[in-house]
């Protein structure tokens, strides 16, 4: 049964509260070199069927539920 | 005249607006279970604050799906009356019956007090029973409700009008210090295109009865009873 792998992001636009902090953070624990830190969802899921319908179905699931287009993008990946 | 109060699993202020309607205002109150497919002739729903299914993957995103939201969907396109407050407001949001989305609180933190709010504008049903501008005393409590959507959005509200409630301070200004989540242009409230559904994330619920610091709240379910009676009851 294919795996299906899907990340949620915040929108690049909007400010990563949390991303910001963790940033912060890192620069705090010397790693300056950390410019940017955005964080998401990562979400995997086992997806019966041929891969085209696995794909068909996750982008559904995305639009649906999973993210919130609003103030989202995703991308997944079905593995094998 | 009737109300009903929807409960999710995870409501936790279905009870408030059940009590305040019921024995503030007395009218008339039911609640409406997250799985029913009908409203049974209310003319005002309410959707309570709580976290629906534990505020899981997004707050109200699951809610959304309940069969319940279904019979609310025709009850906005029939032009009736829904409220939601603080997660009631998610939910409406995540269901796209109101524009934009409700994020992470700016300051990460759950802010649980009393702020101010400015009546915007009194020409929609939730507000005609009071005055624009009227600085009202209310309390929020969310870790969830930075309100963001994008510019254009943001204009159609301004234009429109339907930016209900602003953050603002005991002066009346709306003042970035006085925006308790980081909401874009202080944004508190707002309402649907047809102004029949109003979001907003304070607790008018919470501020209905002096013994609990403010009575404020009173002037959003005045102003519904209010429209409700001009419309006549419930076909």
């Amino acid at each position: 049964m294919p795996e299906v792998k899907v990340f949620v992001t915040l929108k690049p636009t909007l400010l990563d509260a949390q991303g910001r902090v963790v940033q912060n953070a890192l620069h705090a624990l010397g790693y300056d070199n950390v410019k940017s830190v955005r964080i998401g969802k990562y979400i995997v899921m086992d997806v019966g069927g041929d891969p085209q319908r696995v794909a068909r179905d996750v982008k559904e699931m995305c639009d649906k539920l999973l993210a919130n287009p609003v103030i989202e993008d995703y991308r997944f990946e079905v593995g094998e | 005249m009737k109300f009903g109060v929807v409960r999710f699993p995870g409501s936790n202020c279905d009870q408030d607006a059940y009590y305040v309607l019921k024995d503030v205002f007395g009218v008339n109150v039911r609640y409406i279970w997250h799985a029913d497919r009908r409203l049974d002739g209310v003319d005002c729903v309410i959707l309570p604050g709580g976290f629906s299914y534990g505020d899981y993957l997004r707050t109200g995103a699951v809610a959304r799906f309940s069969p319940v939201m279904q019979a609310v969907q025709d009850h906005v396109d029939k032009g009736r009356f829904v409220i939601g407050i603080c997660n009631g407001f998610q939910v409406l949001c995540e269901a796209h019956i109101l524009p934009g989305a409700l994020m992470r609180n700016m300051g990460l933190k759950f802010r649980c007090r009393q702020v101010f709010l400015r009546v915007e504008t009194n020409d929609t049903p939730w507000t005609c029973a009071t005055t624009e501008g009227r600085v009202l005393q209310i309390p929020i409590a969310h870790g969830e409700g930075c309100y963001v959507a994008d510019e254009a959005v943001l204009d159609t509200l301004e234009q429109e009008k339907r930016i209900v409630f602003r953050y603002c301070n005991a002066h009346g200004e709306v003042t970035p210090a006085s925006n308790p989540n980081g909401s874009m242009r202080n944004i508190a409230g707002i309402v649907n295109e047809g102004r029949n559904v109003l979001g907003m994330m304070p607790h008018p619920e919470r501020a209905s009865e002096a013994i609990l610091g403010s009575e404020d709240g009173r002037a959003i379910f005045e102003s519904i009873i209010q429209s409700i009676r001009k419309e006549g009851v419930a076909a």
